[in-house]
């Protein structure tokens, strides 16, 4: 299964470098000329009404994906991890503000954050994974302290304190070393999540906007099209389901790989 | 006891939920007056319209007046439609929660059987592919679904509507008809998660000495799924039942403009579009609200699955 999940997020990651350096053509070139046409071999996938190449915007919409998730599990980490290291560190009553606080956020939808900072700074793909970052930071937040809570109880804490080293340095140096796993199978859960918001918000119109290639948008573009050239909508949705169920593979191999040990 | 203290966590969220909202609301740029009346009015008309709406009082004056309002159930008039907000989410109240609770069905129906199959042949080729079917489930996003169905049922066999609604009451028949492809799309995606949960929740009960007892009476493992093992496996999946409320209605807000449903998603993005803050306040704060409260109900339901969890 991970290897499976290597193979498939790996492969993301390729066409995103590959589009770094090739395309077979401009994925933002408008060709009114060669609009809609069928795959052939000067255009594998076939243009869309644009007559931009499909192959081209597939392999460029990586990139945009990529950028979704790691803002996403950066912002997500960023708030989260510190969040319910504390919460998993103090205890008490603080502890317990902090949870509920950070579990208020659960009942915000990321699509209704995600409309919200839109109308407030503008729809862009940096807005629209901050927000998705935001609702994904209770579940940070809960992992980060249930495993605190773990290494708490193990003697090296006890020693570390006993040392008289405080607590933030007991938090760098011991407790997040020792929480970094199953944080890692959480990040790889949250950015199949965020890829799957990223194609949703795009959809709406509140993601990347045009020319940056999207899966979700070029998605969006194909609907109108779907009496005529369903095929439009074939690889961007191909595309996103790949990418989702290589992270997701990726989260649960490392997972299961850490249950046997 | 129990029941009051959570009574009371509900009415604390939601308070926090409607400062959050109001919050968020408050720092959104381009107030309705300057929308109302152009980037070009003078600034005397626009300060006597911000004077008349009220957005010159404090922001504290002005959550207070909107809060106090809310709970009486006023949720204020639209400035841009000249609208009773209540009125107009209840409007589109229905299409969104046909859609939640229809999509939810499906989410069940389908998890359910999944799940349980995936257990019951555990780490044998049956349970792998129902695995494997749940995951694949889980990595396409619902409006893709949504599409894909449409393209299926509606572009080529024409059985099934692409689009549209028809109230509940003026024709239930076509009410379905309309939400078949919609809850369906968003019930593939939230049953393929939920199968993952009923899956480890039914493998974890059916290890239980209970179980173990009823099977060594002579019970076949169906049999004691059957008559033991689906109410205590009920518990854990009912919670996550209950979280997955949330992203229903995001799923559903998404599935709205798929399937061209006059709901709340298609309303608030109006809304936002407009800069019809009220309006806008006021359907997040529906939305948020319904989650808490679903998240509440399902807190009381598993004390009325689970009688252990009444006295801790």
């Amino acid at each position: 299964m991970r290897t499976t999940g290597t193979i498939l997020a790996g492969l993301v990651v390729a066409m995103a470098l590959l589009s770094l350096a090739w395309t077979p053509y401009d994925p933002t070139a408008l060709d009114p000329a060669h609009t809609l046409l069928r795959p052939s071999g000067a255009h594998p996938l076939g243009t869309d009404d644009y007559g931009r190449d499909i192959l081209s915007m597939i392999l460029a919409g990586a990139r945009t994906t990529l950028y979704a998730g790691v803002v996403a599990v950066v912002v997500a980490a960023l708030a989260g991890v510190p969040l319910g290291v504390a919460a998993g560190m103090w205890r008490g009553w603080p502890s317990d503000v902090l949870m509920r606080g950070s579990d208020l956020l659960l009942a915000f939808p990321a699509v209704l954050l995600a409309i919200l900072l839109a109308a407030a700074f503008g729809a862009s793909t940096a807005t629209a994974m901050t927000a998705v970052g935001i609702a994904t930071v209770p579940l940070f937040a809960r992992v980060a302290r249930a495993a605190t809570l773990q290494v708490m109880t193990r003697e090296y804490i006890l020693a570390a304190r006993a040392a008289g080293r405080r607590a933030p340095g007991v938090a760098a140096r011991h407790v997040l070393p020792n929480i970094a796993s199953p944080l890692l199978i959480q990040a790889s859960a949250a950015f199949a999540i965020a890829i799957l918001a990223e194609a949703s918000l795009s959809y709406l119109g509140l993601g990347a906007q045009p020319p940056t290639p999207s899966w979700g948008r070029m998605l969006h573009d194909a609907q109108p099209h779907l009496f005529t050239a369903p095929r439009l909508a074939v690889w961007p949705g191909l595309a996103i389901a790949v990418a989702v169920l290589g992270f997701n593979l990726l989260g649960d191999g490392v997972r299961d790989a850490r249950d046997l040990t | 006891m129990i029941l009051l203290r959570r009574t009371a966590v509900l009415a604390a969220s939601l308070a926090a939920a409607s400062a959050a909202v109001f919050a968020a609301c408050a720092v959104l740029p381009g107030d309705t007056a300057t929308v109302l009346l152009g980037d070009h009015a003078d600034p005397a008309s626009v300060a006597a319209l911000r004077h008349r709406l009220g957005t010159d009082r404090p922001l504290t004056a002005q959550y207070a007046g909107w809060a106090g309002a809310l709970l009486r159930g006023d949720l204020g008039v639209s400035p841009v439609s000249r609208l009773p907000v209540a009125a107009q989410i209840g409007d589109r109240l229905e299409v969104t929660l046909s859609l939640a609770l229809l999509g939810t069905l499906a989410a069940v129906a389908l998890a359910v059987p999944l799940g349980v199959l995936a257990a019951a042949h555990h780490r044998r080729p049956l349970g792998a592919a129902a695995s494997v079917l749940g995951q694949a489930g889980m990595a396409v996003p619902a409006f893709a679904a949504g599409i894909l169905l449409a393209y299926v049922f509606a572009v080529r066999l024409r059985v099934l509507p692409a689009g549209g609604y028809v109230p509940f009451l003026a024709d239930p028949g076509e009410w379905l008809r309309h939400l078949v492809l919609p809850a369906l799309a968003l019930g593939l995606v939230q049953g393929s998660v939920l199968s993952r949960y009923v899956r480890s929740a039914v493998l974890e009960v059916m290890r239980e000495d209970f179980v173990r007892t009823v099977r060594a009476a002579g019970s076949t493992w169906w049999g004691a799924l059957w008559r033991h093992g689906l109410r205590n496996a009920a518990v854990p999946v009912v919670t996550v039942l209950g979280l997955q409320i949330a992203s229903v209605l995001a799923g559903a807000i998404v599935i709205e403009s798929v399937f061209t449903l006059p709901g709340l998603g298609q309303l608030l993005l109006r809304a936002v579009a407009g800069r019809d803050l009220i309006l806008v306040q006021g359907t997040v704060m529906v939305l948020v609200a319904a989650v808490l409260v679903v998240n509440y109900l399902t807190d009381l339901l598993y004390l009325l699955l689970d009688p252990r969890l009444r006295t801790s």
